[in-house]
């Protein structure tokens, strides 16, 4: 066990202070993905806080690297970014505006500490892969972790990157599925059906590992699991909640990419304020 | 005259490259033997990444390559290349303008025998229409070698459409290749036709058909579609009494259309009536021979002659 109970103390701290960041960026009025920049909230907090090689420099070439292949839920990058120092407040305030270097969407080339350009569903495991057989050419100790969502695993490119990546036997890289179960529409079960995800990995050759995407050391122990596994990548099922953390949203499609009312984002503000006394 | 191949060419530049610079790497869908990849994949297998049937996951792959610093060439054909993974190309390759290098091989009609599927007419149009994409199109297999050593030192993503089959050498195996410049290949008093690929000898050819009638041709490669080099279409149309532009692929967003869009928008002399040769609006189709389907589609000397002389009517 590569952690203590003082550092998921100080996760959850961390998560909660994300979460606020997450709705400083959307105050009321301000359209915006809450849901499933919150459900993977979690994982990012201890993506970046505990466990990947992380440095003051987003480009340090020793770093990990980490891909949201959701790509509209950067909003839980760009929450982690303040704290690591890649942004600032004053920039969250300015996301998706004309002159703001936070875009709708991951850019590399707004964004210090984002990797590559993702949002168009279903690329981002390709992109994270290449960066993994990259890495592997160049002799190189770092890894690359992919976050996607489970309305995006409808996109065939997924499974034509995950077939690749467990021919490749690429060890260095982990998908990380936010299995929160709603997507834009409605639940991911009534858009279109896609049940058995951890037998679906499996029998692409992947080494699997199912959580709950909110509960730190199962998160932990996932990734370390994920490091030590040689010779296939892994796939982290997380199984989240859409909205977590905001009680009115959590678990609604409605908050998919909304703007709250005055009411709710007063109750938001409770929440993470909530959040932060707990933890 | 002799012929050669440009896919061998891209298979030998791919692999000098290989053994020049060790950021270059290569990707290909199962046709690398078509696209003579498998020649760098031979020498470097650790570099060289067989993707199998799967397009749109070879390009992104290839964007996370250069994202760690790589320089990616993705084969496989023209269609497959462009069309198919259009989207990857834009959003995983062209936003953030990475190094990779993509070719479209067997494009245009030149794989005859394949047919509509196989025929790349709209890849030109659709490589154009991206910001940050370059669009280049050899003649024959020296300008392809030297081409494919260029994209290297090109800055961002490439496009190379190259033939299939063996085509006459035109070039000078010792002349410079320049990016984003036309080159003048015969000079002529009345007329110019612009053309691309191997419709630059086919053109050649008509200008000497045309000679015979007292028509000066003058013969304008255009080797670099974008950035189109529209100085030197104004300058090579100006004072011309008609233009012709000659392309293996749709007539609609192609290299005519480029040149059309430099000519409407420079001096008023250089404003010559011009007629776009082409595939007019339709796909391709299966044929026996090259020259079979070249005829077909009116891209024959001939064709190209007659065409001429309509435009200084």
């Amino acid at each position: 066990m590569s952690y203590t109970e003082k550092d998921i103390r100080e996760l959850r701290k961390i998560a909660a202070t994300l979460r606020g960041n997450l709705i400083e960026m959307i105050p009321a009025g301000k359209v915006g993905h809450l849901g499933g920049s919150s459900s993977i909230m979690d994982v990012t907090a201890a993506l970046y806080f505990k466990h990947m090689k992380v440095f003051d420099d987003p480009k340090d070439p020793r770093r990990d690297r980490c891909v949201f292949s959701k790509g509209h839920a950067v909003l839980a990058q760009y929450a982690a970014f303040v704290e690591l120092g890649y942004v600032s407040h004053e920039d969250l305030h300015k996301v998706k505006t004309l002159d703001g270097t936070l875009q709708g969407h991951p850019d590399m080339d707004h964004t210090p500490g984002i990797e590559a350009v993702t949002g168009s569903l279903g690329q981002g495991l390709s992109v994270s892969l290449g960066m993994a057989l990259g890495l592997r050419v160049d002799g190189s100790a770092s890894r690359v972790f992919a976050i996607l969502g489970d309305g995006e695993l409808a996109e065939g490119q997924i499974w034509e990157a995950a077939m690749a990546a467990a021919a490749y036997g690429a060890d260095n890289l982990v998908a990380i599925v936010d299995l929160n179960g709603v997507q834009a529409t409605d639940t991911v079960d009534k858009v279109l059906a896609n049940p058995n995800q951890a037998a679906k990995w499996a029998a692409f050759g992947w080494n699997v590992i199912e959580i709950d995407g909110h509960d730190f050391a199962q998160i932990l122990d996932a990734l370390d699991a994920a490091a030590a596994c040689k010779g296939k990548p892994t796939a982290i099922i997380a199984k989240t909640v859409k909205g977590k953390g905001f009680a009115f949203a959590e678990g609604k499609a409605a908050y998919h990419n909304a703007a709250m009312n005055e009411a709710e984002y007063a109750q938001a503000l409770e929440c993470v304020k909530k959040m932060k006394e707990e933890a | 005259m002799s012929k050669m191949n440009m896919r061998k060419a891209y298979g030998e530049a791919l692999l000098e490259l290989g053994r020049e610079n060790k950021r270059i790497v290569a990707l290909e869908a199962d046709l690398g033997k078509s696209t003579m990849s498998n020649m760098f994949g031979g020498e470097f297998p650790e570099r060289y990444f067989q993707m199998g049937i799967a397009e749109a996951n070879m390009i992104s792959t290839a964007a996370g390559l250069a994202l760690t610093g790589h320089i990616a060439y993705a084969s496989t054909f023209a269609v497959f290349a462009s069309g198919r993974p259009y989207d990857q190309i834009r959003s995983s390759v062209a936003i953030p303008r990475l190094n990779v290098k993509i070719c479209g091989s067997s494009a245009g009609l030149s794989d005859f025998g394949d047919g509509k599927t196989h025929q790349s007419v709209d890849d030109i149009a659709i490589m154009r229409v991206l910001p940050n994409m370059k669009v280049l199109s050899p003649v024959d297999y020296y300008e392809t070698k030297k081409m494919v050593r260029a994209m290297t030192e090109i800055d961002g993503p490439c496009y190379i459409r190259v033939n299939r089959n063996d085509v006459p050498v035109i070039t000078d195996p010792d002349a410079p290749f320049e990016f984003g410049k036309v080159k003048q290949m015969r000079d002529g008093k009345d007329a110019v036709i612009f053309a691309t690929g191997f419709m630059v000898y086919q053109s050649l050819e008509a200008a000497k058909l045309l000679e015979a009638d007292g028509i000066g041709a003058k013969v304008v490669n255009v080797n670099t579609i974008k950035p189109l080099d529209v100085a030197g279409v104004q300058a090579a149309a100006k004072g011309m009494k008609g233009a012709v532009t000659v392309e293996e692929a749709s007539v609609i967003g192609g290299m005519g259309s480029a040149v059309c869009e430099a000519l409407a928008e420079g001096p008023a002399e250089s404003r010559v009536k011009t007629l776009r040769m082409g595939i007019q609006d339709r796909f391709g189709t299966s044929a026996q021979k090259y020259d079979e389907l070249l005829a077909e589609y009116n891209l024959t000397p001939e064709d190209i002659a007659k065409t001429v002389r309509n435009a200084l009517k």
